[in-house]
């Protein structure tokens, strides 16, 4: 009788409640450092958000007690990422048109996706050394050696796996039917693919490049030895070929110096750089559950 | 696919529709090589880059650990191994971490709402630079563990790998902001393998008998263990390649020691710290050292693809 009700001491029930009570604390761990973080971002760096952090120069490390702003470092790193996005979105979008709507699953477009995924894992400091190797160090653009354009070129390689896939698999989403009718309609290919398939597919291949961009954003090692790092401000188009200062870098090299006020400008720069990647996730994930939400089948 | 190609080819078209059309395939095409051409470039050069220094050292280079550039003698052991260590080590505490916050976001315990919120915690974690971390790492959590690691060394001292006094930046150190950035990978890619597994093995368990526990053990994380591993792996590869937090954590020294509360080197923070500087051999040992993170990361990440392959269609 008594075996139909539920028995606590039951050696199947106190195991399970065990493994559960596991299972919620490795939960409660993984949010903690997201908490943690962010916290003391929005503490640290948050005092220190004036209007001059965003006009100044920061002082190079030293005895002066005041560290200046970050205007150079904010202006590379939208200036590195612009150029990433300049030589990464149209390959990545075209490689991707390539994948989805002319191979057709034979080994070279399988020998493709894989490259992307293997791309995907290159530890992104390799990108970094491949262009000291091949730009850097041989002086190629023109005679210059760190530069924005360099590091920009750097980021670009690590952007591109990101804009391939998502491309590939927003275009591999849009229904078979849009095309048919196209075709039925007289267009040719390109035109199908311009006009139809690609607005169709543009919302999930936007979402999937701004966070390749926002995560690009955040990335410090191809830059380091590519980029380097400068004080001063960007004035002209001729700086591009010259070093680069960015916030990753900024953030980088300032975290490491012993003075106090060249680690509260690494602080606000970790702010600005965490609120937008952040707000560009966030307002991503957002748009994908209200698409998923309105989505006609 | 196919049947969609040629329906578009069968059509009579003017000359010029019909370049255009061979136009837009062609450069498409070709800039779906290039990806294929980036990682041959990639690999090529950095191997050429390298070879100077590795006809001069061989494969001594990876068993012996001094780093000198003014005598000219480079061995990259400690940076070897101190990226091994620290990788399997981090994953080895992420692996259960991570598991287990998946089987939390993939079960009922707590309503959806509660499940959501902490799937996208763990993500938007992903989405934090490691630098970020880095710089939190060096001012919060290191202040934070500090007793800790004295109390380890206190206790565990006579384990090797506790045996040095606690310095301020160390190997221990840069393994938990490893696990910080490896938990988001492993959690998405195990929670998605456990939301592919079909709801009837989970009803033909219950109806046997099975409790929640034991069909999660004997058949839930069975039938979803090549995708956990698969994400075991590319987050081994991350882990392996992870830069910044790492260099800013783990005290930089070419010191061998098998205590991890002593400073310790990578492979990846090496090249971070000496590449802007080196000149002459250095520059091709680093290269050097460069190559033998890509073939571990290409390796670890070519078996992670072969795996998901292999195993993805079972069910």
């Amino acid at each position: 009788m008594n075996s139909l009700y539920y028995q606590k001491k039951l050696s199947r029930n106190v195991g399970d409640k065990f493994f559960t009570s596991l299972s919620v604390f490795c939960a409660l761990i993984a949010i903690l450092p997201l908490i943690f973080v962010v916290t003391y971002i929005l503490i640290k760096g948050g005092a220190q958000i004036t209007p001059e952090l965003f006009t100044l120069e920061p002082n190079p490390p030293g005895d002066d007690l005041d560290a200046g702003g970050i205007n150079p470092a904010l202006i590379g790193t939208l200036v590195i990422t612009t150029i990433a996005s300049i030589i990464s979105i149209p390959v990545g979008v075209g490689g991707g048109i390539y994948l989805a709507e002319y191979s057709n699953g034979g080994p070279f477009s399988k020998f493709i996706r894989f490259g992307v995924n293997v791309l995907a894992g290159v530890p992104s400091i390799i990108a970094g050394v491949f262009i000291y190797a091949l730009i850097v160090s041989t002086k190629i653009l023109f005679g210059s050696m760190y530069s924005g354009l360099a590091g920009g070129m750097a980021l670009s390689i690590l952007m591109l796996p990101t804009v391939i896939k998502t491309t590939d698999e927003g275009l591999k989403l849009v229904p078979n039917e849009l095309r048919y009718a196209s075709l039925g309609i007289g267009a040719s290919m390109y035109t199908t693919i311009l006009k139809i398939t690609l607005p169709t597919a543009f919302r999930s291949i936007a979402t999937g490049v701004v966070l390749g961009i926002a995560r690009a954003a955040g990335e410090t090692a191809p830059l380091i030895f590519t980029a380097l790092f400068s004080y001063y401000y960007i004035v002209g188009f001729e700086d591009l070929f010259y070093e680069m200062g960015s916030l990753a870098v900024l953030i980088y090299n300032f975290a490491l110096e012993p003075y106090d006020a060249q680690n509260k400008l690494a602080w606000a720069a970790s702010f600005i750089l965490v609120i937008s990647i952040l707000t560009v996730n966030i307002f991503s994930r957002i748009l994908a559950a209200f698409t998923e939400k309105t989505k006609r089948v | 696919m196919e049947e969609k190609l040629t329906l578009f080819k069968n059509r009579k078209r003017f000359g010029l529709e019909k370049n255009i059309d061979l136009i837009f395939k062609n450069t498409t095409l070709a800039l779906s090589s290039l990806v294929a051409i980036v990682l041959f470039g990639i690999i090529l050069v950095v191997f050429f880059q390298s070879f100077e220094s590795f006809s001069r050292y061989g494969l001594n280079f990876l068993v012996t650990s001094e780093w000198n550039p003014v005598k000219d003698e480079y061995g990259a052991f400690t940076a070897i191994y101190g990226t091994l260590v620290t990788s399997l080590l981090s994953l080895l505490i992420t692996i259960p971490l991570g598991v287990g916050t998946a089987i939390f976001i993939t079960e009922n315990f707590v309503p959806k709402f509660f499940r959501e919120i902490v799937g996208s915690f763990v993500e938007l974690l992903a989405a934090i630079p490691s630098v970020v971390l880095g710089l939190w790492a060096i001012f919060v959590m290191e202040p934070f563990f500090r007793e800790f690691f004295v109390f380890l060394h206190k206790f565990f001292g006579w384990l090797p790998l506790f045996s040095s006094e606690p310095a301020g930046r160390n190997s221990l150190l840069a393994i938990i902001i490893l696990v910080v950035m490896l938990l988001p990978i492993v959690t998405s890619i195990a929670r998605d393998s456990l939301n592919q597994v079909p709801k009837k093995l989970r009803n033909a368990s219950y109806g046997i008998g099975a409790s929640r526990w034991k069909t999660i053990f004997s058949v839930i994380l069975p039938a979803a263990l090549s995708g956990i591993m698969a994400g075991v792996l590319l987050a081994l590869g991350r882990a392996m390649g992870e830069t910044m937090a790492v260099t800013m954590i783990i005290g930089n020294s070419n010191a061998f020691s098998w205590s991890l509360l002593s400073p310790g080197y990578t492979i990846s923070s090496m090249l971070a710290n000496q590449f802007g500087e080196a000149d002459g051999s250095q520059v091709s040992s680093l290269f050097y050292a460069a190559f033998v993170l890509m073939i571990l990361s290409l390796v670890v990440n070519i078996f992670a693809q072969w795996l998901v392959k292999k195993f993805s269609l079972k069910y």
